[in-house]
């Protein structure tokens, strides 16, 4: 019987042009003649290197750890000696810089110590998340969450679904349809872990969903087949879903399978679902079973200015240029190279920028296929991209806000809830880059916000130093004041106790002017004895220059 | 008779309304007019004084008081169209007297020629500054505000402000131009040649 599936609003059919990369099987990408390892390939902080220059390396050795919570170590994928720890292109929108690791192969190839596998079925939950953090996995879809943190939902979250993203709905890409394809079993081994882990048998029954669009029969046959000689009690389900831009996207999945929405803000957990990229449950089948971190993945080189696209395992930090030319790059025909797709990629400005753990697809694209946007026009009201607009948003209306940079209304039409995935500027007859407008607003609304906490707590340190410095001058005069106190007190005493003398009697007083007045007698007296002696001493110095002068006198 | 029961009647009604005005003046008493508060929230906390007012706190004071609202550099210009829309006055372009709107630098200590006089700790109004008398001092990077109070009180000029880099992480997609040169921008759409992605749908 089939499950029933239910429909998101909007959406769209772009030509999909899945075929031009399904025709060969997946291949091994050649060892490149040196890897390119950004520290930050994940969402999050990035990570910190702890190998240096120089140093030598083996297959699968940690070289970067997670520095926070929400960061993912990084990997050696070959052995070789590091070379290079500095900024080197990234594949990023910006085309700016980050700070990379730099392998040089020496072509053996040689593994490091493996982590132990772990039988599953019996392993905690707790021991199979450290491994999936240890093994540096991060959603392979494109947004590059880390794995670690995403199956670790809040206690209060019950989890009694989980759902298997597979649609792959973007044109072009092919890598979890080649992936499914060939290596069902272990997608279906990593489900199952998964469900170990965030479901345990006491909180029956559950489900596990995958999720994919009958554009791909061959993929669901695949896993219909491994899912078949499964007995436990864990049901895992395919579930063929239409074919429909962007039903790949989570919420848009979790409301074709299950019907619920996620609430404005919230996460899938609040509603007791947990949602994993396919490509993800295979690294987390070998993180697991085979003890291998994430050093490889499986991405798609298509696009009609390549003359062998396909689906090519590649090592993580493998240059692009290597790998376009493996895949035959017609320079003269490329006219714009994609990282992603074509409705939610970015242009790539580098070619030496290196595959990442989110790289699903690099598209290499001819003017014909990407042609160069046509200017943009006034909007004429038409509401298309109402009725494509997936997360029921009005992008008019943020387009008028985002345009004129009311952020404050922006966000009061719910901008944080548009998934950017450009079905409204696909339909957009005036060639409005409407989704370009709310990335921009949002950007601008975050760094808003960012700057907003910052002079708060800017404000705070101010405030804090201000009440130091009042703090400071208050005991200073607290201090000063208690010594003019002391010495006033001093003051009295003395003539508190010279008024008593006054008052005991005439004869103290006598005898103390007597004592005062032998004193200054004495004093005097030394006074003239002083001056006596020096009259004296100055006679006899007198005498003695007078014999002195006569002598001479005699000798001459 | 009946005079004097309506007398009583708002006698009585004037004390309850009066005891329950003085009950709310002490119990719910401002202690501080929250214009002020707002004002402040919506200023750039530097602390740089370039409004000629010993911090922002004293500036906010100063506009609640009616001083013009264009004379915070930092802020800029999202600064003062927020506190127009907050206390409902016009839009008015910085005042060029108190300084120009530029990008965000941060101060930096030149750590080799720092003599270690501490006079710049003395003045950071957010104490960004580590060190001590006779030791190198240097700037916390995340704390400092750029207000650039520290340049002045040097006596060897080590200290100099630097722009704050943009790198991938804070980096963010910027609005999209629109080109009104561009020959094609003017003609309606259903008159321009068809471009692939048409052509790849009618397929």
């Amino acid at each position: 019987m089939r499950r029933k599936v239910w429909n998101f609003h909007g959406g769209i059919h772009p030509p999909e042009n899945k075929q031009i990369s399904t025709q060969t099987p997946i291949e091994k990408a050649p060892m490149p003649s040196r890897l390119i390892l950004p520290l930050q390939q994940h969402a999050g902080q990035p990570a910190n290197p702890i190998v240096e220059v120089g140093d030598s390396v083996l297959k699968g050795q940690l070289i970067a750890e997670p520095s926070g919570y929400v960061s993912a170590a990084v990997h050696a994928p070959t052995s070789g000696i590091v070379t290079e720890i500095g900024q080197r292109n990234i594949p990023h929108p910006s085309g700016l810089t980050g700070l990379c690791m730099v392998i040089e192969p020496d072509n053996q190839d040689k593994w490091g110590d493996r982590l132990t596998a772990i039988d599953y079925e019996k392993a905690e939950p707790a021991e199979l998340l450290q491994r999936i953090r240890d093994a540096g996995i991060t959603g392979l879809g494109g947004a590059g969450f880390p794995t670690s943190v995403k199956l670790n939902p809040s206690a209060e979250n019950t989890i009694v679904t989980l759902i298997i993203n597979a649609a792959e709905c973007e044109p072009y890409i092919t890598a979890d349809d080649m992936l499914m394809r060939e290596k069902a079993e272990e997608v279906i081994k990593g489900i199952q872990i998964i469900a170990h882990m965030l479901m345990p048998v006491e909180c029956l029954p559950v489900e596990c969903l995958i999720g994919v669009e009958d554009n791909k029969p061959e993929a669901i046959a695949a896993l219909e087949k491994a899912t078949q000689q499964l007995d436990t009690e864990r049901q895992i389900k395919v579930v063929a879903i239409p074919t429909k831009y962007p039903s790949g996207g989570e919420k848009q999945l979790i409301q074709i399978l299950t019907g619920k929405e996620v609430p404005n803000g919230g996460i899938p957990a609040d509603i007791g679902i947990v949602c994993q990229n396919v490509g993800t449950t295979s690294a987390v089948y070998r993180a697991v079973v085979l003890g291998e971190p994430l050093i490889s993945r499986i991405t798609t080189l298509t696009g009609k200015a390549l003359v062998a696209p396909k689906n090519l395992e590649v090592l993580l930090g493998t240059p692009l240029n290597e790998l376009l030319n493996y895949c035959g790059l017609l320079d003269s025909k490329l006219n714009r190279l994609i990282m992603g797709g074509p409705m939610m990629g970015y242009t790539l400005t580098d070619l030496d920028a290196p595959i990442i753990k989110s790289t699903n697809c690099i598209l290499a694209a001819t003017e014909e296929e990407i042609p160069a946007p046509a200017p943009e026009q006034a909007c004429i009201r038409c509401g298309m991209c109402a009725e494509a607009c997936p997360a029921s948003l009005l992008p008019q209306q943020l387009l008028w806000y985002s345009k004129t940079k009311d952020f404050d209304k922006a966000l009061k039409y719910n901008l944080l809830d548009c998934i950017e995935c450009g079905a409204c500027s696909y339909v957009c007859p005036s060639n409005i880059p409407l989704v370009q407008y709310y990335r921009f607003a949002k950007g601008e609304i975050r760094a808003l916000e960012h700057e907003h906490t910052k002079s708060e707590h800017a404000r705070q340190r101010f405030e804090s130093r201000q009440q130091r410095l009042d703090a400071e001058a208050a005991e200073k005069e607290a201090k000063r004041q208690a010594r003019a106190k002391a010495a006033a007190e001093k003051q009295e005493k003395k003539l508190a106790a010279e008024t008593k003398k006054g008052a005991s009697g005439e004869a103290i007083e006598n005898n103390a002017a007597d004592a005062k007045a032998a004193v200054i007698q004495a004093a005097l007296a030394r006074v003239q004895a002083k001056k006596e002696k020096q009259a004296s001493a100055v006679k006899v110095e007198a005498t003695i220059a007078e014999s002195i002068s006569s002598n001479s006198d005699k000798g001459e | 008779m009946s005079v004097l029961s309506a007398i009583l009647i708002l006698l009585a009604l004037a004390l309850v309304f009066g005891a329950v005005l003085g009950f709310a003046a002490i119990h719910f008493r401002v202690e501080e007019d929250p214009i002020v508060d707002q004002i402040d929230n919506l200023l750039p906390q530097t602390q740089c004084g370039q409004c000629g007012h010993p911090g922002c706190r004293p500036y906010a004071e100063a506009i609640a008081n009616g001083e013009a609202i264009n004379k915070c550099p930092p802020g800029g210009e999202t600064t003062i169209h927020a506190l127009a829309d907050l206390l409902g006055r016009d839009f008015v372009p910085l005042d060029a007297e108190h300084g120009e709107e530029q990008a965000k630098t941060v101060a930096y200590i030149r750590e080799d020629e720092c003599i270690g006089c501490t006079k710049c700790i003395q003045a950071c109004p957010v104490d960004a500054i580590l060190g001590a008398a006779k030791l190198m001092h240097t700037v916390i990077v995340d704390e400092c505000t750029g207000c650039d109070l520290c340049v002045e009180p040097c006596p060897v000029d080590c200290i100099e402000m630097v722009p704050l880099e943009k790198t991938a992480k804070d980096w963010y997609w910027q609005i999209p131009v629109v080109d009104m040169q561009d020959p094609q921008a003017d003609i309606i759409a259903t008159d321009r040649p068809k471009n692939a992605t048409d052509k790849d749908e009618a397929a």
